[in-house]
């Protein structure tokens, strides 16, 4: 082995692959995690039926070989519409977790870098925003714009603006005080630099079992606002107004009103147990402390 | 009074102005013409400019924030364009509901996550532990409109205990009763405690179980305190403070949860109130009550930090 391999920083982190598969909640998560992803690919090529399609003569119909689990009270395919409504959990997910990445990260990282006024604004700007819960948001919003899947996403992307605010900002400035940084600001890298090659590598690790922990959040609210009819409107199928829907139905169809519900419980028990099991495995002395 | 209970009663005035602001700004000045959306696109322009004089619509905006605002701090608020009242009578009226229900679920997710988090701290690493924080994991991800249903599914249509939602009413002259307005309010508070107080015996856990290795605990214990005096003397007081922090952050979700409760069980409080407010493009319903309820998250919030002081001394005399 030459010497310059010898010393080369190893690259990503080491043993990570190992620690996942010793770590039942890392495990457990990813799976129930890796069978939404699954669900929402699927169902981009492939669904029993057509989610929407309604069909009267065979509403209401017990799970059977041609309907895996049922119909409705539309004559539609409940499979069909799980399967479809992954699409929509992911989609709310990723835009309301990346909504509250860029800006959020963006600002707590300025916070941390710039302090004085700037950390002194953006932190009472976020705590400013954790009055405005993402219900109440998309109660205003959708009042004035009328409900929709964008409403909603909006409400609950800004309402995550503060939360990746606050952690960056925390992280950030951990890592400002450490030696390293001291040493890139006395050979005159700038602040956008030092953010750029030791501050957000640094922070990453936070940040990525932070948002999986939003995601599972994001999912939960848009579920909550499409049983409220704030959300996902007809004829998208949506986890959550399938439960208003089968709510109407309960005393003739009971199971209508179990399925969607698993699936959000399992999508969200997924997301959490695998930012506990990230958590766990990216910073190894909060795991023995737990 | 102390520097950081100033800064904080400053912190709670301002968070309060500037909510105002952004409230009356974005249901107010952004849609562009407010009569409109509140009549609907078939709307004749006489019906508009009638409407837009009812709603003091044809004065300055500043005009008419000094006025809602001024209004507001008196007490005073303008008619509901559906039903003809003043917001504040309607508020009240559903608030009958709405604050029993919120007192409910506060008091069961208190009550089961402080026995349940106890418990876990307890019993670290054991099966009872294991148990719980499997238990509270499951609860955390169950939404609670959901388990509302399912509650419902339950013990109105399988079991048929109680009816599947509606609010008989708190006096007899309204066709209940106390005890017919708590029977219809007890599934509901189930349903909003279990999330909240899933994440809360977590924290209740975490919390006991970081104050129970501190040198003072060890030194209790060698003085010769059963770990029971030990745990209620030194230990829970100073896990208070994590607890109490979450419990405010909680309290957000708790009226978020209620709202959407209140739907799920058909019951007349604000929840209810403000979804039909919008079914009914009535605005001025939906810009009360949401005040309404920003300020009451705002000043929660405010009295948890009072309370930080009174339990943890030190923080008063920090900033002092």
């Amino acid at each position: 082995m030459s010497t310059a391999a010898a010393v080369t920083r190893p690259r990503g982190l080491p043993g990570f692959g190992a620690r996942a598969l010793r770590n039942p909640s890392f495990l457990v998560g990813a799976l129930l995690s890796g069978l939404l992803a699954l669900a929402a690919l699927v169902s981009l090529f492939w669904a029993p039926y057509p989610p929407a399609e309604i069909d009267i003569p065979n509403k209401l119909q017990a799970p059977s070989a041609a309907h895996w689990l049922g119909t409705d009270s539309l004559g539609r395919d409940i499979a069909s519409q799980l399967l479809v409504g992954a699409q929509n959990a992911i989609v709310v997910g990723l835009v309301a977790v990346g909504i509250g990445l860029l800006v959020g990260v963006a600002l707590g990282c300025l916070a941390a870098a710039r302090r004085g006024w700037v950390d002194e604004l953006v932190m009472r700007a976020a705590d400013f925003t954790f009055a405005f819960p993402a219900l109440l948001s998309a109660i205003m919003l959708g009042a004035i714009y009328g409900p929709g899947l964008l409403t909603g996403i909006l409400a609950i992307g800004i309402f995550n603006i503060p939360v990746f605010a606050r952690i960056s900002r925390g992280a950030a400035q951990a890592v400002w005080a450490r030696e390293y940084v001291l040493a890139s600001r006395a050979a005159g890298f700038g602040p956008w630099r030092i953010t750029r090659n030791h501050v957000l590598p640094n922070i990453a690790s936070v940040l990525i079992v932070q948002a999986t922990i939003s995601f599972a959040t994001a999912i939960l609210a848009e579920a909550a606002l499409s049983y409220l009819g704030l959300g996902t409107q007809p004829p998208q199928p949506s986890w959550g107004r399938m439960l208003n829907e089968a709510q109407t139905m309960l005393f003739q169809a009971p199971m209508l009103a179990v399925y969607p519900g698993v699936a959000i419980a399992l999508s969200v028990l997924g997301l959490n147990l695998m930012g506990d099991g990230l958590r766990d495995l990216l910073d190894p002395k909060l795991a023995r402390k737990r | 009074m102390s520097v950081f209970l100033f800064k904080r009663l400053f912190t709670f005035l301002a968070t309060l102005a500037v909510a105002s602001v952004l409230v009356f700004t974005v249901l107010e000045l952004l849609p562009g013409n407010v009569a409109q959306v509140m009549l609907g696109e078939t709307a004749t322009p006489e019906s508009i400019a009638a409407l837009e004089k009812k709603l003091g619509l044809d004065k300055p905006p500043l005009q008419r924030y000094a006025h809602w605002v001024g209004g507001l701090l008196q007490g005073r608020t303008a008619n509901s364009f559906s039903y003809d009242t003043p917001t504040a009578e309607l508020i009240a009226e559903r608030l009958q509901v709405t604050v029993p229900l919120g007192v409910l679920a506060m008091v069961l997710t208190t009550v089961l996550a402080l026995a349940l988090g106890i418990y876990a701290a307890a019993r670290h690493n054991q099966i009872g532990d294991v148990s719980v924080m499997a238990a509270s994991q499951l609860g955390i991800a169950i939404p609670s409109f959901w388990f509302a249903i399912l509650l419902i599914l339950l013990f109105a249509v399988q079991l048929q205990w109680v009816s599947a939602g509606g609010f008989p009413g708190w006096t007899e002259d309204d066709g209940g009763g106390l005890l017919d307005g708590l029977k219809a309010l007890i599934l509901p508070a189930i349903a909003l405690a279990l999330v909240q107080a899933a994440i809360l015996a977590r924290v209740t856990r975490s919390a006991v179980l970081e104050v129970m290795r501190e040198d003072y605990v060890r030194t209790a214990r060698a003085k010769g305190l059963s770990r029971r005096q030990t745990l209620w003397r030194h230990v829970l007081r100073n896990a208070m403070i994590p607890v109490l922090t979450i419990m405010g952050l909680q309290f957000a979700n708790l009226i978020t949860g209620t709202i959407v409760v209140e739907n799920v069980f058909v019951l007349p409080g604000i929840g209810r109130l403000v979804f039909q407010a919008i079914a009914n493009r009535d605005l001025v319903v939906v810009r009360d009550v949401v005040m309404g309820l920003v300020a009451v998250v705002v000043v929660v919030n405010f009295l948890v930090d009072v309370l930080y002081a009174l339990v943890d001394p030190r923080l008063k005399a920090s900033d002092a």
